[in-house]
C-alpha cells in the first residue's frame, strides 16, 4: 500500500496538536491552593505517618522508597 | 522535497512553540490594587489606592509573588521585612503581590504579620502568567532601570543572607551612577 505524503503529514499534526493540547491543562503554580489544603494531603496526619514509615523500615531491615514525590501545592 | 521539509518544519515549530518562552529583559509594568500596608510601629493599615511598578524607576525592586496557602511564602514574607529595614534607606523597595483568590484569605493571613512594604492583590492572576512564575514562592529582583535582573524559585531562611548580597550588589550599581 502506498502511503501518502498528505496522510503523513494530517496524521503528524492531528497526534501533535492531542500531545500539545494535553499542555495547555497544566495546572499552574498559583492555581494550587485548593491541592494545598490539609484535606488534600496524602497522608493527612504528618506525625502518625512518620511513625509508621519508622516501624515499617525497622520491620524490613531498610529505609526510603516510602511514598512518592510530588502532590500538595508544589511549593519550593 | 523542499516544500516538504518546509511544511515538516512549520508544523514541528508550531508544536515546540508553548514550550518556549523569550524571558523580557525588562520587566512587565503593571498597576495593581494594594492590599495591605503596615506603619513602622507594626499597626496593619487596610489602604485603599494602588501601585504601579514603573513609577518605582530608579529603585531597586523586589518583585515577590505569594500566596497565603504556601508554607515557603509564610517564611519569606518576614524575612523580606528584614531586608527591607536594611536597606530602604538606600532606596530598595519590596513589592508583594498576592496570589489568592480570595482577597480576605490574603487578610486574614497578614492579620498577625508586621509587614510595612507594600502588598498588592492580583485578582486575575495575569501578572505571575507575564512573569512566568515558575513555582510558589517566586521572586525578581530589579536594577534600578527597571531591567530583571535575578530570578528567585522557593524560600528558605538561609536565602535571605544570599539575597542581601544580592540586593547590596545592584544597590552599589545603583549608587555609582
Amino acid at each position: 500500500m502506498k502511503v501518502r505524503f498528505a496522510n503523513v503529514l494530517v496524521g503528524t499534526v492531528l497526534i501533535m496538536s492531542v500531545l500539545s493540547g494535553c499542555e495547555t491543562a497544566v495546572v499552574k503554580p498559583w492555581q494550587r491552593g485548593d491541592l494545598a489544603r490539609p484535606q488534600m494531603a496524602w497522608q493527612p496526619d504528618p506525625m502518625m505517618s512518620v511513625l509508621r514509615e519508622h516501624v515499617y523500615t525497622a520491620k524490613e531491615g531498610a529505609s526510603g522508597g516510602v511514598g512518592t514525590g510530588g502532590g500538595g501545592c508544589g511549593c519550593y | 522535497m523542499v516544500y516538504r521539509l518546509l511544511i515538516s518544519a512549520l508544523v514541528i515549530t508550531l508544536t515546540l512553540l508553548p514550550r518556549v518562552s523569550v524571558f523580557a529583559q525588562s520587566a512587565p509594568d503593571f498597576n495593581l490594587p494594594l492590599l495591605a500596608q503596615s506603619d513602622a510601629g507594626g499597626s496593619q493599615l487596610w489602604q485603599s489606592g494602588s501601585l504601579r511598578l514603573s513609577d518605582l524607576t530608579g529603585k531597586v525592586v523586589y518583585l515577590d509573588f505569594w500566596a497565603s496557602w504556601c508554607a515557603p511564602c509564610a517564611l519569606s514574607l518576614p524575612e523580606l521585612e528584614t531586608l527591607y529595614a536594611r536597606f530602604k534607606s538606600r532606596g530598595f523597595e519590596v513589592v508583594a503581590i498576592n496570589l489568592d483568590t480570595t482577597e480576605s484569605a490574603a487578610r486574614r493571613f497578614l492579620q498577625d504579620k508586621a509587614i510595612t512594604y507594600p502588598i498588592l492583590f492580583d485578582q486575575r492572576q495575569t501578572t505571575p502568567e507575564r512573569y512566568g512564575v515558575a513555582g510558589m514562592p517566586t521572586a525578581f529582583l530589579l536594577d534600578h532601570s527597571g531591567k530583571l535582573r535575578f530570578t528567585h524559585t522557593g524560600f528558605k531562611p538561609s536565602d535571605t543572607e544570599k539575597l542581601s548580597k544580592l540586593i547590596q550588589q545592584l544597590l552599589q550599581e545603583k549608587e555609582r551612577l
